[in-house]
């Protein structure tokens, strides 16, 4: 009873991890979301959910007829960013809008060339559907730029500029935010490896009653918690890996760091993810319990609260307080480093810490709960 | 080894609590080397409880407990333990799971070999090593299960309940494989709820409700019986004796035995009445049945409330080549039978045989793929919601909601056989009456004591009085006492015309039927009254005076030796 942890036979442990093994690869469902899974989530997120707002339809209403309207009316129609639909007047451009047909109406108005030749430049009117603010919000951004980049060719500060601003996006000169998606999808799915199928995995022991026959051999259960740690840490960095190359390859994400710095922060990162799993199974000891648990404990908080998706510094100051007990909070710049910038060990190093540092409460956790007792 | 006077394990006065619940109320126990040593009591008794104690996997509120001359979960290396559910890895294969035991236990290379072709002989699994164990029958997963205990001879083996979901056979070779390992010196404990197998142990440690109620050798406690135990037999209702004999102040218990009466006479031999009274041996459960304080005194308040249904001659239940196939796979195949109205009638047979499936089409809750069946003159077919109306059905294991009250549960079956308003009010109150359920009606039904469970269960199954009432294996598990009660209530409303259909691998149960279809792979395979089948097995197996077991395992066996050579049995 006492001493489990020095309790340690490396012959026990080698047959624990065989056998462990061979249920992995029994068991489908354990190689759908070590395999199946991450290919489907990248798919999603690469294509299905670009937080870029690729073309946007807009309404262009041209109401003078001088040289310079029909020159700035040819840059909205070749913008790569804007789908144009033209109309003479107002009223029908206004009601397609009104429709959810068009995102925004852009017209420029009657006296913009005379404007214009007096070297006087007026603003073009741009209204957007304010009830999808973000594309709305892309929608003035564009036409705003789009006549920005079109006065400056012509010779022209547009109105209101002062100063114009020259913005350089480094490093994602495009801001494809594929980017910072795939590193997310690692995120998860490591998440869902590490503490999902851990903590059913050990679940499934306690609700079959195998576990009561194995506390009825010598083993330790050190050596029990390693048999499950060693093959579900391989099984997700397997996984990094397989999301890391369909990255590179499918989505042409580039790889600016090392793969050294990649392992480093994917181990630091699992750690607490199968410490918490194991935790969870420990303290649940039902499979059902255990995959509520690890969805709301794991994978939600390192979906919504880690900055993979919302970005934490335009969250409340409360939540912003909350996603510094997120371990996922501290892989995602990280990963995002790693793959768009190069090594940082200025800023990979605290981050890897904080993550060691969560993965050792949770471990602490997880062997006071894994006790060799029915009780 | 060679002292066998030094208990291998022993425990006095363990105490052991959950919340407020006594599991354990100072019990003792000694297992010896070179015996097996029975742990016998109904579900829920504690045996599970002393035995995870003993392994070390619980600790022991209070009491001393020596485990191989140290403290529980000190030697684990010596210490074989099977659990209920036997610890296997369902995905792993049988020689997987025997080499992670191994492995586990340390067995040493060398002895690897040897050790697994001597246990795969053992237990005959030798054919079925590369078979997963979640893909093998429940007898041989039990004996994989010992394997994986005994990969290195342990000094201590504990089995707990190794014979429960298993069908006769393959207990009765669990049984002879546990009792060669006595003959190495090992001591065995060996935990049931069956009395029949309580009475080959060497000694006994008899467990109710987490208190000792008696320990020694099985034969002790059956010579108190001797002289006192009779088969009573009259040419009238055999139940009607059962009745007069249960309430005469001289009889201590009596139970139905096929065609007899087991009657055990507080002393001497009681009036015959009518009935002729010949000597039996006595057996175990007649002595528990004694330490007990003897059995209930044969009225039933539900049968003497219950309306009364004319024995008109038109079968209450009627199967006509019943058979159903889920793919490939035929799960009961031209399933035959008719269940006179007042009578009770037993499917028998072992898990898996087609019990089940049989059941569920009768309740129209499968379709059959042939053939078609009736019950209370309802087809299955065209009226179903009318033949389930006409029925009851009791399960002791699945048929209550524990998480509802007793009230709930009660308000909720009434609902389902379609009481509403003042009828299901008056259903419900005499059933709380007849079932002095009274006190616990705001207790949720899983955490009532099993015998309260059982009365609940039952009266769920009759607050709409049904002609037919199906019961799937009700009293399995449950102590000899609250056993008798249900089939006093059940004998009770056979009086009254009720037709009792029973599925059961239970050998008890299948003697208080009327009539029995012996179901083995998805065929039936012999028919008849319990007597009947015993006369057959007896002239199969040539033994004198076969019990129930005898029967259904020399039928059963007999029916192989059919499938085998099928011209020789045409």
């Amino acid at each position: 009873m006492k001493h489990e942890l020095t309790r340690f036979n490396a012959r026990r442990m080698a047959a624990l991890i065989r056998k462990e093994s061979v249920q992995i690869m029994r068991d489908p469902s354990t190689l759908l979301i070590a395999f199946v899974l991450p290919i489907l989530l990248l798919f999603i997120f690469g294509f299905g959910i670009s937080l870029d707002a690729n073309t946007i339809r807009v309404g262009l209403v041209v109401q003078d007829s001088g040289p310079q309207a029909a020159s700035l009316a040819n840059a909205y129609r070749n913008s790569p960013y804007l789908e144009v639909v033209e109309a003479p007047a107002v009223a029908p451009i206004k009601a397609r809008v009104v429709a959810d047909d068009l995102r925004a109406m852009i017209v420029i108005p009657p006296d913009f060339s005379r404007a214009m030749d007096r070297g006087r430049p007026v603003p073009v009117q741009v209204a957007t559907d304010g009830s999808q603010p973000n594309t709305a919000n892309f929608a003035a951004a564009y036409a705003e730029g789009i006549y920005g980049s079109w006065a400056e060719q012509q010779g022209i500060a547009p109105p209101g500029a002062q100063a114009s601003l020259n913005t350089r996006f480094w490093y994602n000169p495009e801001l494809k935010s594929r980017f910072f998606l795939v590193p997310g999808s690692i995120a998860i799915v490591m998440t869902m490896i590490g503490t999902l199928l851990t903590a059913l995995v050990v679940a499934r022991e306690w609700e079959r009653g195998t576990l009561e026959a194995m506390m009825a051999t010598p083993i330790g259960m050190g050596e029990f918690i390693a048999s499950k740690l060693i093959p579900y840490f391989l099984l997700g960095i397997g996984s990094m890996a397989l999301c890391t190359v369909l990255g590179i390859i499918v989505f042409g994400v580039p790889l600016r760091g090392s793969v050294f710095a990649l392992l480093a922060i994917s181990s630091a990162f699992l750690l607490p993810a199968l410490g918490l799993g194991l935790f969870i199974s420990a303290a649940t000891k039902n499979q059902f319990v255990a995959a509520q648990m690890a969805l709301l404990s794991g994978f939600l908080p390192s979906f919504l609260l880690s900055g993979f998706i919302f970005e934490i510094s335009s969250m409340p100051a409360p939540i912003q307080a909350v996603t510094y007990i997120v371990p996922a909070r501290y892989l995602i710049p990280s990963l995002q480093t790693v793959f768009v910038t190069g090594d940082v060990w200025g800023l990979f190093l605290p981050n890897i810490g904080m993550m060691l540092l969560f993965g050792a409460i949770f471990f602490l956790l997880a062997f006071r709960a894994t006790k060799r007792s029915l009780d | 080894m060679s002292d066998t006077t030094t208990p291998v394990a022993s425990a006095t006065g363990v105490i052991k609590r959950f919340g407020d619940v006594l599991a354990l109320d100072g019990v003792d126990i000694a297992i010896l080397p070179g015996q097996v040593t029975g742990l016998v009591g109904p579900d829920a008794a504690g045996k599970t409880t002393l035995i995870r104690i003993l392994a070390g996997l619980m600790s022991a509120e209070s009491g001393e407990l020596s485990v191989m001359g140290g403290a529980p979960g000190d030697d684990l290396e010596q210490l074989g333990y099977m659990p209920q559910r036997f610890g296997l890895y369902e995905d792993l294969s049988v020689i997987q799971n025997l080499t992670l035991y191994a492995e586990l236990r340390g067995l040493p290379a060398s002895e690897r070999q040897e050790t697994f072709d001597r246990l795969l002989a053992f237990t005959d699994l030798a054919r079925f090593t590369d078979r997963p164990a979640g893909k093998l029958s429940g007898g041989m997963k039990q004996k994989l299960g010992l394997a994986c205990a005994l990969v290195r001879t342990p000094r201590l083996l504990l089995l707990d309940e190794p014979g429960v979901g298993v069908d006769p056979i393959s207990r009765r070779e669990l049984w002879a494989m546990v009792q060669e390992l006595t003959g190495e010196g090992i001591g065995v404990l060996w935990s049931t709820a069956y009395l029949d197998e309580a009475e080959k142990c060497d000694s006994v440690f008899l467990l109710n409700d987490g208190k000792l109620l008696w320990h020694g050798p099985p034969a002790d406690l059956t010579s108190r019986m001797d002289g006192r135990v009779f088969a009573a037999r009259s040419e009238g209702d055999r139940r009607k004796l059962l009745t007069t004999l249960l309430q005469r102040e001289d009889v201590l218990d009596a139970t139905i035995q096929g065609s007899t009466i087991r009657v055990l006479a507080k002393e001497g031999k009681p009036e015959a009445q009518g009935a002729t009274l010949a000597p039996v041996p006595p057996r175990l459960e007649d002595g528990f049945m004694e330490v007990l304080g003897g059995g209930p005194d044969g009225h039933s308040a539900l049968a003497e409330s219950y309306r009364s249904f004319p024995l008109d001659g038109q079968p209450a239940i009627e199967a006509r080549s019943l058979t159903k196939r889920y793919g490939e796979f035929t799960a009961a195949h031209d399933i035959s039978f008719i269940a006179k109205p007042g009578q009770i009638f037993g499917l028998l047979g072992p898990n898996g045989a087609g019990k089940s499936t049989t059941f569920k089409m009768l309740c129209g809750l499968a379709t059959p793929s042939a053939g078609d069946c009736a019950v209370a003159g309802h087809n299955l077919k065209h009226s179903g919601p009318a033949a389930r109306q006409s029925l009851g059905y009791m399960a002791q294991k699945f048929s209550l909601y524990g998480d509802l009250s007793v009230q709930q549960n009660l308000d909720f079956f009434a609902g389902a056989y379609g009481l509403r308003g003042r009828d299901a009010r008056e259903a419900i109150g005499k059933a709380v009456e007849i079932f002095e359920l009274g006190e616990r009606l705001k207790v949720n039904a899983g955490q009532l004591p099993l015998g309260f469970k059982q009365r609940l269960a039952l009266a769920c199954a009759v607050l709409h009085e049904p002609p037919v009432l199906f019961l799937d294996e009700p009293t399995s598990g449950v102590d000899p006492v609250m056993r008798r009660e249900f089939w006093v209530h059940i004998n009770g409303l056979v009086a009254r015309g009720v037709t009792v259909l029973v599925t059961t691998h239970f050998m008890e149960e299948a003697e208080y039927c009327d009539d029995i279809l012996l179901i083995y792979r998805s065929e039936q395979i012999a028919t008849g009254s319990p007597d009947d089948l015993k006369r057959q097995a007896a002239q199969l197996t040539g033994l004198d005076d076969p019990t129930m077991e005898d029967a259904f395992i020399a039928l059963i066996e007999a029916s192989e030796v059919d499938t085998l050579n099928p011209r020789q049995a045409a």
